[in-house]
């Protein structure tokens, strides 16, 4: 399998607080990667300097082999990165579908000049109208996501992600705070990305359904890649229970 | 008479291309500036400058909507950095330093400012004509800017930055996109008061002055064309048809945007969207 993207050596710290101490791994094309660990073990942080949300200390970021590590978040977008957050942050004076559609007209938005020439939405309207009916909310279309219970928003952020059309999505925590049974309509939503050809990086504490929906498993501990592998693989090695269930 | 008229029409429509302007950086983009007069006083002082050097009208408007947007796209660029009070505060300092600035140069006139400015070639009501045109055109530009794919990615960096970012906005080139064109038109209100006024003076452009563009905004609806429009007119008007509005402006000013923030945050355009809504769902309940 040929990487997408891949990380090498990355360093972020926050006030004397290493996030990441040399986080190494790859992305294959096509696969569906879960990132795992125990709370600060900076999953979360190598998912935002994958996205170019957080800068790093050094290190570099390499997405379809060319070094993205200086490119700002929306240049990442444009090259075909996708991100969702892990506290759901739609945009709250807007409908449900103009959520989606400010995304499904993100090539609009590459200038300033060439968006104020554009006065029709009809496109993204239908792009959103298209994501919004395969993600189960169209009848939520012109609600106010703040109408929307957390399961819905969840789904709405990753309508967003999906209208990008993102070669990679990374997907922080999109189970968090929702009910078994929500979680795992979830996952078996986020499980058919790759079968439309995005390759998917999730970070995630629900285990039970990332051994059910990945590839593929890295498990970082204290900022560092401690295993990766598949699934039954990595989680039979005892330093991976040890760190991340607190047993052996 | 017609010159009293020629006068406010005048006046009023060089506040709404300031209230416009500054509707395009706070109400469409979310940036909060408590310093646009500074960006008025740059058109002013620029095309003031230029005048008494012989340059013609319609250059030294149009060197001074440049020079203003130049320099607020310079200014913008703090606007990067910082946000919410931050940028507000950061602003209102741009305003004080332009005011430092100008008092002290010979050669802008210092205190005394700018006088004998030439006459702008138009009698008082032609001119007045050329302003309502001017304020015409920056109302179809607003809703222009409103109604495209601009105006609704100026909606998202200005209801979530972060987010923005993350659907591909770039967001810096928006922000100096609403700073640019925002003080560009201060600006071109500050070169056609020269000719309405004929002398400019600093305090014309200072903190008071930023504030009371302001206020014509928020009373208006942040962000919303024609209610910008409507409260510049009120505004305008206010102190014409009463003396005691007059002599307490600054006082019913601020009394007005305590009102409005605490009861209606939406301004005029806020309270007509709900008497409108109320009136359409009485329809619908009426069997």
């Amino acid at each position: 399998m040929t990487a997408l993207a891949r990380i090498d050596d990355l360093h972020k710290s926050f006030g004397g607080v290493a996030a990441a101490s040399g986080v190494s791994f790859a992305v294959n094309a096509g696969e569906f990667l879960a990132v795992i660990g125990p709370n600060g073990a900076g999953k979360t942080t190598a998912l935002r300097l994958m996205a170019g949300l957080l800068q790093p200390d050094s290190g570099r970021i390499f997405f379809d082999d060319r070094d993205v590590t200086s490119l700002p978040a929306h240049a990442r977008v444009r090259l075909g990165l996708g991100f969702t957050h892990q506290i759901v942050r739609p945009f709250y004076s807007f409908s449900t579908i103009e959520n989606v559609m400010i995304a499904a007209g993100h090539r609009h938005t590459t200038s300033p000049w060439r968006a104020l020439t554009l006065r029709s939405r009809q496109a993204a309207r239908d792009k959103a109208a298209t994501i919004l009916e395969r993600i189960g909310l169209t009848a939520q279309t012109d609600q106010s996501p703040r109408a929307l219970p957390l399961g819905q928003r969840k789904r709405l952020e990753v309508a967003r992600a999906i209208a990008l059309d993102p070669r990679l999505l990374l997907l922080d925590e999109p189970l968090a705070g929702l009910s078994s049974a929500e979680a795992a309509t979830m996952a078996d939503l986020i499980r058919t990305l790759p079968q439309a050809g995005i390759t998917v990086v999730l970070v995630e504490h629900n285990l039970g359904e990332v051994l059910r929906v990945a590839d593929r498993i890295v498990v970082l501990d204290a900022g560092k890649v401690l295993a990766e592998g598949a699934p039954a693989e990595v989680m039979a090695r005892a330093d991976v229970r040890q760190a991340y269930t607190g047993t052996s | 008479m017609s010159g009293y008229v020629a006068s406010l029409l005048s006046v009023i429509g060089i506040n709404m291309i300031l209230a416009l302007s500054l509707n395009i950086i706070t109400g469409f983009c979310g940036q909060v500036s408590l310093g646009h007069a500074a960006f008025y006083g740059i058109g002013a002082y620029t095309a003031a400058y230029l005048s008494k050097l012989g340059v013609p009208l319609l250059l030294t408007l149009s060197a001074g909507t440049a020079m203003a947007g130049l320099i607020g796209v310079a200014v913008g660029l703090t606007s990067l950095r910082v946000r919410h009070d931050f940028l507000a505060v950061t602003t209102m300092g741009i305003g004080f330093v332009f005011l430092g600035f100008v008092r002290k140069q010979k050669w802008l006139g210092a205190e005394l400012g700018i006088s004998g400015i030439p006459a702008p070639g138009l009698d008082p009501l032609a001119y007045a004509l050329l302003i309502a045109v001017a304020a015409a055109s920056v109302i179809a530009f607003s809703l222009w800017i409103k109604r495209s794919w601009m105006g609704f990615t100026f909606d998202a960096v200005a209801d979530d930055e972060d987010a923005a970012r993350t659907v591909g906005v770039n967001v810096p080139a928006y922000k100096l996109t609403a700073f640019g064109i925002g003080t560009a038109l201060a600006g071109l209100a500050g070169g056609l008061y020269v000719y309405f006024a004929r002398i400019i003076l600093p305090d014309t452009f200072d903190f008071v002055q930023s504030i009371a563009i302001l206020t014509m905004v928020v009373i208006g609806g942040t962000g919303s064309v024609w209610g910008v429009v409507a409260s510049t007119v009120a505004l305008t008007l206010l102190p014409e048809v009463s003396r005691a509005a007059s002599d307490y402006r600054l006082l019913i000013f601020g009394g007005m945007l305590i009102l409005v923030m605490r009861f209606s945050p939406g301004g005029l355009a806020g309270m007509a969207r709900s008497f409108l809504g109320s009136k359409r769902a009485r329809r619908r309940a009426v069997p």
